[in-house]
């Protein structure tokens, strides 16, 4: 990869030019963007990084590598795009495709750009990133020189198996915040009492309830103490600060959580950011830019990234006719409690009080929401009706996935689920010091679907790699509630009563 | 590229080499490729590092498009991005494995240890080929090299100042053409011959020839991952021999007794007749259960063996595919009765033991 980015050919200096400037006039607001084209296999390759092609060795870019090669050898798909979240905005267009398809992309990447820029998820990640990832790279490689590419590699491995044990809201917490006064909490250790009366002592205060506020205070006053005080589901920060890890290790565990951080707002908001580049390719092209020689060739790949397939829902369909679908209806002022409580589907549907807010409430979508709450917020009954969404369950009786329901709420249910903490299961470290040995105890806050065993097994003993202590894990299995433990040598299973720690 | 470095770590875990702690982490899962009006699968390994993670089976999910309840959406919608292990019905549509046969025999090297083998010396012959490089003022139109004709044209007109730039017509004479022109290029050639010989009496049963046949699937694959021209001759036998052709070498059953000289002298013969020692490298496996006729024909292999054989081959191996009936006392008198280098004995007892079968006649490089 070369530092310096090639100008792009003519042609299509130009017409990044006019797509810039249009994209200004809709109202777009995008960071500066640095457009560079490239062959499909330097393409695959910076795909396969992540878009940083400057990122530390690892074989699992090599794995992504190979997937994406064979997918394009056989035909299967190409990356027409790609587009870094940085100041400036780096993007990447394939050198074969047409220029009407590179166009298109670049509407597309301005879009991205925009939501980048404006969406409020994205206001903590660090818009220096490629040089970051550099950074990271090359502080890893002088690992490496030191202490082999097995070792670290082994280490990289480590760290990635406990890569989601994040907290996707860690990055808006402020860690600064004075600490409340202590004399206050000091103080707190009897209840406090109303004054009165002495007669009416046993009605103001009664001493049940005095007892009550005490085992509160002290129930309250033990948390305080304990280690972490509150549980943290950011795991892989507590590991960094308490695991007795050598100084190499704690670098290079910071750095795969600084990359994991950096990639939430985007698993966040797949949906919506992929619909609003969509939404803005689609209106840019063809109110603007489309010849209509290149209409079917410009057809062709717009349709391609809205097909769908069975089981599949894409997110770039979804985002694109949700932002269709509110447009509208704040145009038409379609919304708020008369409209909702109309039953009259004529009436619904003809429904216009002028109101010509559809691109006002467009842009504070873009703004405010991210996946979930876009779901949550915008998906109605009709847009389900409409847009024949399902949800599939599996029938034991026939071996397969059936379409189960067409409720919308179910569908709703469902698709939010899924969401939920990227589809990933919460876990979160309610102790730092378990039974006084130093063992670190997790707790999976179940939600209805059980871990996978055996990889529970190996991640738990990773764990042990990191912590140098047993570590174990609360969860439930078949039902049931059950302790999983690894002391790096062995794994053991035991049943539990009940839990001693909330979430 | 520094990609190459990565990717070649990556396969080097997938196929065992590095990292044990890793291997067992690979899935296979498979991308299903329309072509024409089959679909192919390829593989596309997968290294899934443990996590935690919620256990796949039968979720469900959203999906989007046409349908009443109740009517089916296929195996698994969640498969495709490899997450899981592969489903156990083997489904309607896996046709072919995408791995071509110069990649297989790669693997297969790796995986062995296989040494590249080395041609003997006197053998090579040079093979003379036309390749287009050259250029020459005469050809058929069909070879008129487009560029170089405009370009001498060009040329002309600039000299002879009938050019205008601004009105750049360039018309090309009949002196101007240019042809692309043939060269002869020499290249050594290695040429080399396998024989493959089968015994098939009454007693090698399905499973002894199924071994038979995967074995010298891959010992064909390798060599011919070694040598440029390769040529197959298939000779089975019961108490007489003969040649056949491929299909037949797979699928005859045949029954009666066993005189395996008759293989080896039809092999001499072959090797005599067509097959030169100074021009061909050549290789010839024999399989068979072991349990010959009587010991005046295994004395008569012997000495074909030592007299027209050996010395004319590269390689002469040996199989013994284990059979319920066969007594599997030939190996036995190979290894007594005779002591050369390119002669190799190994003995098959069941398909596992095809690998380290074709190691033992392939290991030496010869």
């Amino acid at each position: 990869m070369p530092k310096l980015e090639p100008p792009l050919p003519a042609r299509l200096e130009e017409a990044r030019r006019e797509i810039e400037a249009i994209a200004r006039g809709c109202g777009l607001d995008a960071f500066p963007t640095v457009f560079s084209v490239l062959d499909y296999k330097q393409m695959n390759q910076v795909a396969a990084y992540g878009g940083f092609p400057t990122r530390y060795p690892h074989w699992r870019f090599g794995m992504e590598y190979d997937r994406l090669s064979k997918s394009y050898s056989f035909g299967m798909h190409r990356i027409y795009e790609m587009v870094v979240n940085n100041d400036p905005c780096y993007a990447y267009l394939l050198e074969s495709n047409a220029d009407v398809i590179n166009k298109l992309v670049m509407a597309h990447v301005y879009g991205h750009s925009d939501f980048f820029k404006n969406n409020l998820w994205f206001a903590e990640t660090n818009r220096r990133m490629i040089d970051e990832m550099a950074n990271h790279g090359t502080r890893i490689r002088r690992h490496v020189d030191r202490f082999g590419l097995e070792t670290v590699e082994t280490f990289v491995d480590t760290c990635l198996s406990v890569e989601n044990l994040i907290d996707p809201h860690a990055q808006f917490f402020r860690r600064d915040r004075p600490v409340e006064d202590e004399g206050d909490a000091k103080a707190m250790t009897e209840p406090s009492r109303l004054p009165g009366k002495s007669y009416m002592e046993p009605y103001l205060n009664p001493p049940e309830f005095l007892e009550q506020q005490k085992e509160r205070l002290a129930e309250m006053q033990r948390r305080e103490k304990g280690f972490p005080a509150h549980p943290q589901k950011d795991v892989l920060r507590f590991v960094l600060e308490h695991a007795p890890l050598e100084q190499w290790q704690q670098d290079v565990l910071a750095c795969v959580r600084d990359e994991a951080y950096y990639f939430v707002p985007q698993r966040q908001t797949k949906i919506m950011n992929e619909g609003w580049a969509t939404y803005w390719h689609s209106r840019i092209m063809t109110e603007s830019v489309l010849e209509a020689e290149d209409l079917i060739d410009y057809a062709e790949v717009h349709s391609g990234t809205l097909a769908t397939a069975p089981g599949q829902i894409n997110p770039y369909k979804i985002g694109v006719e949700l932002y269709r679908d509110i447009k509208d209806r704040w145009d038409r002022g379609a919304h708020g409690l008369e409209y909702e409580t109309c039953d009259d589907p004529e009436r619904r549907r003809r429904w216009n009080t002028g109101a010509k807010k559809g691109t006002e409430k467009l842009f504070e979508v873009r703004r405010l929401h991210s996946d979930i709450t876009f779901i949550e917020s915008f998906m109605t009954e009709d847009f389900c009706t409409e847009q024949k969404l399902y949800t599939y369950e599996f029938n034991p009786r026939t071996g397969q996935y059936e379409i189960a329901s067409r409720d919308w709420r179910l569908v709703k249910e469902k698709l939010v689920a899924s969401l939920t903490n990227f589809g990933e299961p919460e876990i979160y470290v309610v102790e730092g010091n378990y039974q006084n040995r130093g063992e670190l105890y997790l707790k999976h806050r179940f939600t209805g679907t059980e871990l996978r065993h055996d990889h529970a097994v190996d991640t738990l003993r990773n764990l042990c790699v990191l912590w140098r202590r047993p570590v174990r894990l609360e969860t439930v299995i078949d039902g049931k509630l059950r302790l999983l433990g690894h002391d790096g040598r062995e794994f053991r299973e035991q049943a539990l009563e009940r839990s001693d720690y909330e979430i | 590229m520094k990609i190459e470095q990565d990717h070649g770590r990556f396969r080097q875990i997938v196929r065992g080499r590095i990292k044990d702690n890793l291997k067992r982490y690979v899935t296979q899962a498979d991308m299903l490729v329309p072509k024409g009006r089959d679909v192919v699968t390829v593989p596309i390994p997968q290294i899934n590092l443990p996590r935690f993670r919620f256990s796949a089976r039968r979720q469900g999910g959203v999906g989007q498009g046409e349908g009443e309840p109740g009517q089916p959406i296929g195996q698994d919608p969640q498969q495709g991005d490899g997450q899981q292990q592969a489903g156990n019905a083997p489904g309607e549509h896996a046709i072919e494995v995408d791995v071509s046969l110069a990649e297989m025999a790669a693997i297969l090297g790796e995986a062995l240890e296989l040494p590249n083998i080395e041609p003997r010396g006197r053998k090579n012959l040079k093979s003379k080929h036309d390749k287009y490089t050259g250029i020459s003022k005469a050809g058929p139109d069909s070879l008129r090299h487009f560029k170089r004709t405009f370009k001498r044209a060009l040329r002309r007109q600039i000299m002879s100042g009938s050019y205008d730039g601004g009105a750049p017509v360039v018309v090309p004479t009949s002196e101007d053409r240019r042809f692309r022109a043939p060269r002869v290029v020499e290249s050594p050639q290695n040429n080399a011959v396998i024989l493959y010989l089968m015994d098939v009496s009454g007693s090698m049963g399905d499973e002894q020839k199924e071994i038979v046949r995967i074995e010298s699937f891959w010992i064909d694959t390798w060599l011919r991952s070694q040598y440029k021209g390769l040529d197959t001759r298939f000779v089975i036998h019961d108490v007489v021999a003969r040649e056949v052709d491929r299909e037949t070498f797979f699928h005859v059953r045949e029954s009666g007794g066993t005189a395996i000289s008759s293989a080896y002298k039809l092999t001499a013969e072959l090797l005599e007749s067509e097959y030169p020692s100074d021009q061909w490298n050549v290789y010839v496996f024999h399989f068979s259960d072991g349990d010959n006729w009587s010991v005046d024909d295994t004395k008569e292999c012997l000495a074909l063996l030592q007299q027209r054989l050996l010395s004319r081959v590269n390689l002469f191996a040996y199989g013994q595919v284990a059979s319920p009936y066969g007594s599997g006392q030939f190996i036995k008198d190979l290894r007594q009765g005779l002591r050369a280098d390119n002669l190799i004995t190994s003995a098959i007892e069941s398909r596992d033991g095809i690998y380290d079968s074709i190691k033992q006649f392939l290991g030496k490089g010869m």
